[in-house]
């Protein structure tokens, strides 16, 4: 008997449950690593050395490196651990947020300032909710 | 005895403290946000609790995927604000309260609540952007506060019945403790957002405003609604408001007393809601 999942099917949304967990187990904590200044300093002059001193996958170590946030989220990533990335880059949320999107952060801002992007009748959704 | 004698509900955007701590209050942008706020302070001033109990969700801060408490009590006598990645926020050590928190501690789990008991953590965002929307910028914060964390980060997170049921375990803990302490309970986190994947930036006004009318008229009915609805509807960290059942079932039976409603669009990425209720003397 399979558990149930029933938000598998939520459009653009990948929920960081037990499975996704234990997928990005590595690639989180390497995350929570950059909590340490010592460690960014360390990441900063050489990411991919840093990145091989976690047993992460080549794809996880690879989407790091091209702040392919989606991409990371899909290898188990959660956005919480994947901020750190981008405070360490000195980026904001807002900038993360949108690099998601395909939006520019000037275009995301707007729609944030419009009310925020709609549960329903966006194209994401277009026959799914 | 003491007694919770009143809930505050709030979301706990980084965003705000930052504003806060750079000194933004009045730019256009944040405004609105602040001006919602001013009537909680004053209240907050004149309602002095002598305990806070705050609910929140750690943020990947004091817990990594290395613990994952489903429900955490801090028993500490004080919590620093941590270092989020940008340096501590400029705000005061938080002192706990270390004898209430063992009781409160002791009796739910007396009443089947697993919870996980921290004697040692910092406190991040969650905790400290509502201590700085009600309390503004003092140099020591006005009371002690008992830091509660739920796992509101990896699913499954505890439904919003056993949110609910907690609270109601929680006030019995207080309505057990000797000293006449005046409580007050704050759920925070939500409102409708989504941080992550092609669909952030979602907000979603009117399922707020419903929740906001639930929480305050029928939170049974509210504490029985799915996981799915709050994600689907929501957003992925729209599910942060099951936090609020914990302080909503702590109050009375009794219908509350709305002393403030405030609802704003956008703080960051996130609905910005709050409320405070007062239970009737």
């Amino acid at each position: 008997m399979a558990l149930d999942k029933p938000y598998k099917d939520i459009p653009g949304t990948t929920i960081f449950d037990t499975e996704q967990a234990r997928r990005g187990y590595h690639l989180n904590q390497f995350c929570m690593s950059l909590m340490k200044a010592e460690n960014r300093v360390r990441f900063k002059a050489d990411e991919r050395a840093y990145l091989d001193e976690w047993p992460m996958s080549e794809e996880q170590k690879a989407a790091v490196v091209e702040r392919d946030l989606n991409r990371c989220i899909d290898l188990g990533g959660n956005i919480y651990f994947l901020a750190k990335i981008g405070a360490t880059d000195g980026k904001s949320f807002q900038y993360m947020a949108a690099s998601m999107t395909g939006m520019s952060q000037e275009d995301y801002a707007k729609m944030m300032l419009a009310g925020g992007r709609s549960a329903h009748d966006s194209p994401l959704d277009k026959g799914k909710v | 005895m003491a007694r919770i004698a009143a809930a505050v509900f709030t979301s706990h955007v980084p965003a705000i403290g930052a504003a806060l701590d750079l000194g933004k209050q009045q730019d256009p942008y944040w405004q609105p946000l602040f001006k919602g706020y001013e009537y909680s302070k004053r209240w907050q001033r004149e309602h002095a609790p002598d305990v806070i109990f705050l609910v929140y969700n750690d943020h990947a801060t004091a817990f990594s995927l290395d613990l994952i408490p489903t429900f955490a009590i801090g028993c500490a006598a004080q919590y620093k604000p941590a270092d989020e990645g940008w340096g501590p926020r400029p705000v005061p050590v938080v002192q706990g309260h270390p004898q209430l928190a063992a009781h409160i501690a002791h009796s739910v789990i007396q009443d089947d609540f697993d919870l996980t008991i921290v004697n040692k953590m910092d406190v991040d965002h969650g905790l400290t952007v509502p201590l700085s929307l009600l309390c503004g910028q003092p140099a020591a914060w006005p009371c002690p506060v008992i830091p509660f964390v739920v796992n509101v980060v990896q699913y499954p997170v505890p439904s919003g019945q056993r949110c609910y049921n907690l609270g109601k375990a929680i006030a019995k803990a207080v309505c057990l403790y000797d000293e006449p302490l005046n409580v007050h309970i704050w759920g925070t986190g939500g409102m409708s957002h989504q941080l992550q994947g092609p669909r952030a930036g979602l907000i979603n006004r009117d399922w707020d405003q419903r929740f906001l009318d639930q929480l305050i008229d029928d939170p049974e009915a509210l504490a029985r609604k799915p996981h799915l609805d709050y994600v689907r509807e929501a957003g992925s960290e729209g599910i942060e408001l099951v936090m609020w059942l914990i302080a909503r079932g702590a109050m009375s039976a009794r219908p509350p007393r709305v002393a403030h409603r405030f609802y704003h669009v956008p703080a960051s990425n996130t609905a910005v809601g709050h409320l405070i209720l007062e239970d009737p003397p």
